[in-house]
């Protein structure tokens, strides 16, 4: 996934930690209630902490009800179609968006809307998956090389740093042949496969740390065995860091997919996806504008929303990107 | 303070060629040009298909290592023109780099460097202004520049000019190609090539720069709560020059680290915008050899973006170390 | 009188806050002289940072503000940035806690110690303010100045850059220096040593001095006055003697009985003062400490007292009670009974086997550099060959500087593996021999504690599951595990209903009451305590050093009690070790030790620790030690304390070179092993005045 910004990792920079509730964290929690009325008090758990937080970002919100509404289009949008997935409709050529056709047709006449409602699910759909599987192989390649160390950590920041120096866009361009002779899945693969690397880095930095907290140390002392300590301790820790991952790297999987599918190197005809359509539409953006302007449309709200939610979520689960400065 | 940008210099050249090799493996592997010569009437026989393919050293009936092994070797020993082979339209890959490289860097380069200060100067100032009204406009027009792959950008650009132009009546605003051929003399040249980079170089520079100022943001954000921001105030600075001189300085340099980076973003980025705008860059060359299988063609778009990201690393470990007095060992 | 130079006069601050408004500050007035030096003491929490921010107009602008702050006569409230900036650092200049991150990275002490000339006097040449610089960096005693003001922050050690610190406050002769815990990031001896730059800084500008602390030592031993704040509001204020020995507002007294003494540690138990303070958004009435004042009554619960003043010495007072206080009739020690002493009975004879014994001793780190090819540079001799032993029942206290190599010392312990030279002997087996189920048996034995109580317990899990932890791995079934962990919560104090908490909802004390629930489920012999107590608030940690011995007793448990806290230590342990840069320099029973250390570093250790009570502190006599303790990753040859012994210098050539060029090696002396050639003349360091051996050089 080489399209969205992501930080680099390995600097200076703190990214949202998930370490433990700071300070504005608890004070908002209320924790440091007086002994008088601490048998009645009890404080709020992170977890509804943090949709406390999240509860009051415009940002989380604009985001939610767009892709809820984009979701809710491409699952129900075709009900209210009368043409079926490229039906040709032999009375309409390059007709605009009207009540016949809402999104208009193209030059043989096929309805821009039924397209649209199938591009749509297959794009959300490849998102959707490829995104958890990138977090789950970061999560997972990203704990154990920083727990373990050593020699493995050495080969994973060489695997990783390899990765990212490779153009990745054009290793899947390269793959491509793969992707048109087998199912969209493979397609799915792909992007999961190569958009783990910085994610792995920050689990990876971040099981560093958490290696040196005293209560992992404490397990280790006690005999507790490594991948239990990573499944008890180390990934929980990490959690809302992955959600984060998972959120953004639905916009990364979509806009991967796009772009593929935009040179004729990811999803092909008969399937249509948002970079089909907008490979299509291209050639005629200046006479028939609908037919690039309406998936263009798409696929910007729909990565902006996802990324919305994505800083929203950021917001929420790291206090210190709220705190008022001086 | 050499020595430390050096060794990062050699550990990002090997990342580099093995990057390379392993690209030329996968497109050997995954590649295949005999279909190009099969099924023609009249069939070509199986003996000319092999030498052809030979000739170009991508005969898939030789093994994937030997083959890449030859392309180490001819690297290695060739003279310069004939280092990277030929592509399949049977020219010299490297005079094919050197004609479009200049197409691709000056968009690129020009590209890059206007996200780069725009990108700062916005990060900066939606962090110190947060959440007041230009912040959020700022940080709005950012989630959506952001979620604009420079191939729709691009377009809408295009869109607009066209609208533009039919407005005005005039062929004002040029945008197919690289230059208007025919044109003659200097100054009317680098005109018509100023006026053919400016959607392309806006497309690229918007995409970025909207990148740089979330993360430039970010950084802002985080130094502002610095305790020595802090220092600088108690000693009698006023916020502002507290924040720029103490805040900016110390949030420029994990930008260092990431202008590097989000480099590959751009060179892709602008591969796309190659194509939109029908310029005879890199980028377009890359794309194509992917669309016709030219294992050589691809081998060398690679070998000359990955080693554009070679610089641009080390260019950005030299401005790391120019910020950071820290990594000055 | 005269007009007082600063004047706070019923200032409040409050940060806005979803869940209500956070009152950090509530009304404080306070006043400080010209010339005076004024102790502020607090825990965290207490308000006392940010009141002093409020002064400086630091504060973040979420902040609202009231009430009124005048600096020579002139309201500072109502001043925009630039008229407060061409006051700040010119008339008031400020110290903070932190100096690693309070100084700016990138540009050099002597570029930061300049700007502050030259925001203030735009005329001044750079070549003039280069040269006061390094005036001012010589002032602040940073030898080779002249070199070191080219260097960065991050070429400087703590210390150094306290001092650079003080430097800028100094720049501009400024009439307040307000200093926000300056010395608490740093080691004891460090601390005497920025002290003393302090107050030297006061005397070359002849500035009044706010001095924000916790620890009540330091106070005790620099400021003329005390103002004691609570729950955001000032509690009670006082010239320092009688703040001490005669407290009039029961926080304050139960502060002062809380700390341990140094002096007298070990003769007495410790006073716990029970409770936390409360939550500043959301405060109960009447007066805030009530919930955890034994001399509460019902007007307590239902007015705050106002701070007044009680009698004609200027002493202020916020307590119902405090006429019955100064009266006599309310005593501290029936406020703040002392628990119980009893005398422990150490075992005399050494004929029991000791459950842990070391013998040579060692952990190198490599060191090394390089992302991608990294490759060793040096070694760090973190431990470098020390013996000791723990006895059953008895407590080994370890104490040392930070990079003394205390607490790598007892992580090795921790291991239970084979040391990479010297043995380690647990119960009588040498872990080097254990076989992979053995050493998996033993960890049952031997359990640690940790120092914080933030980082020592897993925050994703419920208590229950916390302390059960170790259980889980000797496979222990599932009811069980519940019996004893309930059975522990009991055994340290907590509620064994609230094992299905989440760490959140405990405080920090409770919390390491966790840590010792979970570290004693497995019926350990020894406990590695690894800075128990040094995170907790004060009048936490009493509560917490008594549990401790009252289990060890109780249950018979071993201790090897790690610390930098000289008073606590007297106070818990029967044998102390002395560690320095990796090596035991001092090794005997606590009584003998404490009563005449034999080592150098041993009594300038001692001598730099703050005692909280004003009249010791000022006849006591102080040996500052010189510099930073050396990196552990350096070559020395021949004694490695050489560099900063303060005995050295006090001695003639002769005997100097042996320090120079042979290593010592540790030797009985009395009760106490000691690695110095020179322990018969450790006298001299009685008889040279203290101020000698000042690190501050004069200008």
């Amino acid at each position: 996934m080489s399209m969205t910004p992501t930080p680099p990792t390995d600097q200076a920079v703190d990214l949202p930690t998930d370490l433990e509730p700071t300070a504005s964290l608890a004070e908002e929690a209320g924790v440091g209630a007086g002994s008088a009325a601490q048998k009645a008090y009890r404080p709020v758990s992170r977890g509804r902490l943090v949709w406390r937080r999240l509860r009051r970002k415009p940002n989380f919100w604009i985001g939610a009800v767009i892709l809820a509404l984009i979701i809710l289009f491409a699952l129900f949008g075709d009900l209210l179609n009368i043409y079926e997935l490229g039906e040709q409709d032999p009375y309409s050529f390059n007709a605009k968006p009207s009540g016949q056709h809402f999104f208009g047709t193209d030059a043989i006449g096929v309805d821009l809307y039924a397209s649209m409602t199938e591009a749509l699910r297959k794009s959300l759909l490849i998102g959707f998956l490829a995104a958890p599987l990138a977090t789950v192989l970061a999560a997972f390649i990203g704990s154990l090389a920083g727990y373990l160390g050593g020699f493995v950590e050495t080969a994973t920041n060489w695997v990783i740093n390899l990765l990212l120096v490779l153009p990745v866009f054009y290793v899947l361009m390269i793959i491509s042949p793969l992707l048109s002779s087998m199912s969209w899945v493979i397609l799915v693969v792909a992007i999961g496969l190569f958009g783990w690397m910085i994610m792995a880095q920050i689990v990876k930095n971040q099981t560093k740390s958490l290696k040196e907290r005293e209560y992992v140390k404490a397990a280790r002392y006690m005999g507790v065995g490594t991948l239990t300590i990573l499944r008890r301790h180390i990934i929980p820790n990490v959690a809302s860091l992955l959600i984060i991952d998972a959120t953004l790297g639905v916009a990364s999987a979509i806009l991967a997919e796009t772009s593929l599918s935009y040179f004729g190197l990811g999803i092909q005809a008969p399937d249509v996806s948002l970079g089909t359509l907008l490979q299509d539409g291209t050639s005629a953006a200046v006479s028939r504008p609908w037919l690039f302007l309406i998936p263009a449309g798409f696929l910007v709200t729909l990565l902006t929303a996802v990324a919305l939610i994505g800083d929203g979520l950021r917001d929420a689960i790291d206090p210190t990107s709220e705190v008022n400065r001086a | 303070m050499t020595s430390y940008i050096l060794r990062r210099f050699v550990n990002y050249a090997i990342l580099t060629a093995l990057a390379t090799v392993f690209v030329y493996i996968a497109a050997s592997t995954f590649f295949y040009p005999r279909r190009r010569y099969l099924g023609r009437n009249p069939p070509i026989p199986e003996d000319s298909i092999d030498s052809i393919l030979t000739g170009y050293g991508i005969n898939d009936k030789d093994p994937v290592l030997l083959r890449t092994w030859w392309w180490i070797e001819r690297i290695v020993t060739n003279p310069l023109p004939d280092k990277l082979g030929h592509d399949l339209g049977n020219n010299a890959v490297i005079a094919e780099i050197f004609s479009r490289a200049g197409v691709s860097l000056r968009l690129l380069l020009v590209g890059a460097i206007i996200a780069a200060f725009l990108g700062v100067f916005f990060g900066v100032w939606g962090a110190v202004r947060q959440y007041k009204a230009s912040d959020q406009i700022v940080s709005y027009t950012s989630f959506i520049l952001i979620s604009t792959p420079t191939f729709v950008g691009g377009v809408i650009l295009q869109i607009l000019a066209t609208n533009f132009n039919n407005a005005t009546g005039h062929q004002l605003i040029r945008f197919t190609g690289a230059y208007t051929p025919g044109i003659t003399g200097f100054w009317p040249q680098l005109m018509d090539k100023g006026v053919h980079l400016l959607l392309p170089t806006i497309a690229l520079a918007l995409f970025g720069a909207a990148g740089y100022s979330r993360y430039q943001r970010a950084v802002m954000l985080d130094v502002l709560g610095s305790d020595f921001i802090r220092t600088a105030r108690a000693k009698g600075a006023t916020r502002t020059h507290a924040l720029v001189k103490h805040g900016v300085r110390v949030a420029l340099i994990p930008m260092s680290t990431y202008f590097a980076y989000n480099f590959g973003t751009l060179v892709s980025g602008s591969a796309f915008l190659e194509i939109i705008f029908s310029w005879a860059g890199m980028g377009q060359y890359g794309i194509m050899a992917v669309q016709q299988s030219d294992v050589n063609a691809l081998a060398g778009t690679v070998c000359f973006t990955a080693i554009l990201l070679l610089i641009s690393s080390t260019l950005s470990e030299v401005l790391y170390a120019a910020l950071d007095p820290r990594v000055r060992v | 009188m005269p007009e007082p130079l600063l004047e706070v006069k019923d200032l409040t601050v409050s940060f806005p806050n979803a869940s209500g408004d956070v009152r950090a500050v509530r009304g404080v007035d306070y006043s400080v002289a010209e010339g005076e030096f004024l102790g502020i003491v607090g825990e965290s929490g207490s308000g006392k940072s940010v009141s002093s921010l409020a002064v400086m107009g630091l504060l973040p602008s979420s902040a609202r503000i009231t009430g009124d702050i005048t600096f020579r006569g002139q309201s500072l409230l109502g001043m925009g940035d630039k008229q407060l900036s061409r006051l700040r650092g010119r008339e008031m200049a400020m110290i903070f806690q932190d100096p690693l991150s309070a100084l700016t990275p990138v540009y050099t002490v002597g570029q930061q110690i300049e700007e502050a000339l030259t925001l203030h006097n735009r005329g001044i040449s750079g070549d003039l303010a280069h040269k006061r610089a390094v005036e001012l960096l010589k002032i602040v005693g940073i030898p080779a100045a002249e070199r070191r003001v080219k260097a960065f922050p991050h070429e400087f050690s703590g210390g150094m850059r306290q001092r650079a610190m003080i430097a800028i406050a100094m720049a501009n002769d400024p009439s307040l220096i307000i200093a926000d815990e300056p010395t608490t990031a740093l080691d004891v001896t460090i601390q005497a040593q920025i002290l003393e730059v302090l107050q030297k800084a006061k005397e070359v500008t002849g500035a009044s001095v706010v001095l924000i602390t916790h620890d009540l030592g330091v106070v005790a031993g620099n400021v003329d006055r005390v103002a004691v704040m609570y729950a955001g509001k000032l509690v009670e204020t006082g010239p320092v003697d009688e703040i001490f020995s005669a407290p009039r507002m029961p926080y304050t007294m139960g502060l002062l009985r809380s700390v341990p003494n140094m002096l007298t540690a070990g003769s007495s138990r410790l006073v716990p003062l029970e409770g936390r303070p409360p939550n500043l958004a959301k405060l109960p009435q009447g007066c805030p400490f009530a919930a955890r004042c034994p001399a509460a009554q019902d007007r307590c619960r239902e007015a705050e007292p106002e701070l007044l003043v009680t009698d004609g010495t200027g002493r202020q007072v916020a307590c119902h009670r405090a006429d019955e206080i100064a009266a006599g009739t309310l005593r501290a020690v029936d406020i703040f009974p002392r628990p119980p002493f009893h005398e422990r009975e150490v075992l005399e004879d050494r004929v029991t086997e000791p459950v842990v014994s070391a013998k040579g001793l060692v952990k190198h780190f490599p060191l090394y550099k390089g992302a991608v090819f990294r490759r060793a540079v040096g070694t760090v001799k973190a431990v470098d060959g020390v013996d000791f032993e723990v006895l059953p029942g008895q407590t080994l206290g370890l104490v040392g500087e930070s990079g003394s190599g205390k607490s790598t010392t007892s992580l090795e312990l921790m291991e239970l593996t084979a040391p990479q030279a010297g043995s380690l002997h647990v119960a009588g087996h040498d872990v080097s021999k254990l076989s992979k189920a053995d050493r998996l048996a033993m960890r049952k034995d031997v359990q640690i504690v940790f120092q914080d109580p933030m980082a020592a317990v897993d925050p994703r899990l419920p208590v229950g599951d916390i302390v059960a932890e170790p259980l889980t791995v000797h496979k222990v079934p599932r009811a069980e595990r519940q019996r004893k962990v309930a059975e522990m919560l009991e055994l340290v104090g907590l509620d064994p209903e609230m094992a299905d908490r989440y760490p959140h909802e405990f405080s920090g004390g409770q919390r390491q009451r966790i840590g010792i629930a979970r570290a004693l489920i497995t019926e350990p012999k020894v406990l590695v305590l690894d800075e128990p107590v040094s995170a907790l608030d004060v009048s936490v940690q009493a509560g917490v050093v008594n549990l401790l011995e009252d289990l060890r007793d109780k249950l018979g448990l071993s201790y090897l009690f790690v610390a930098h806290d000289l008073a606590i230590v007297r106070e818990i342990a029967d044998t102390i070790a002395v560690m320095y840069l990796g090596r035991i320099v001092e090794y005997g029973p606590v009584a003998e030790v404490y009563a005449s250390p034999r080592h150098p570093y041993t009594r300038a250790l001692m001598s730099a620790v703050p005692v909280p009570d004003p009249e010791v502190e000022r006849t006591r006599r102080r040996i500052i030690l010189a510099g930073d303790q050396p990196s552990p990753a350096e070559d020395i040859a021949g004694c490695n304390f050489a560099s900063r012994c303060p005995l050295i210098s006090l001695l003639p050539e002769g005997k100097q070179q042996r320090c120079r060029g042979e290593d010592p090696v540790p030797v009985l002396h009395g009760g106490s092993r000691v690695a110095c050639h020179h322990v018969d003349s450790i006298s001299r360091l009685d008889t040279v005045d203290a101020a000698s051996q000042s690190s501050v050089t004069s200008a």
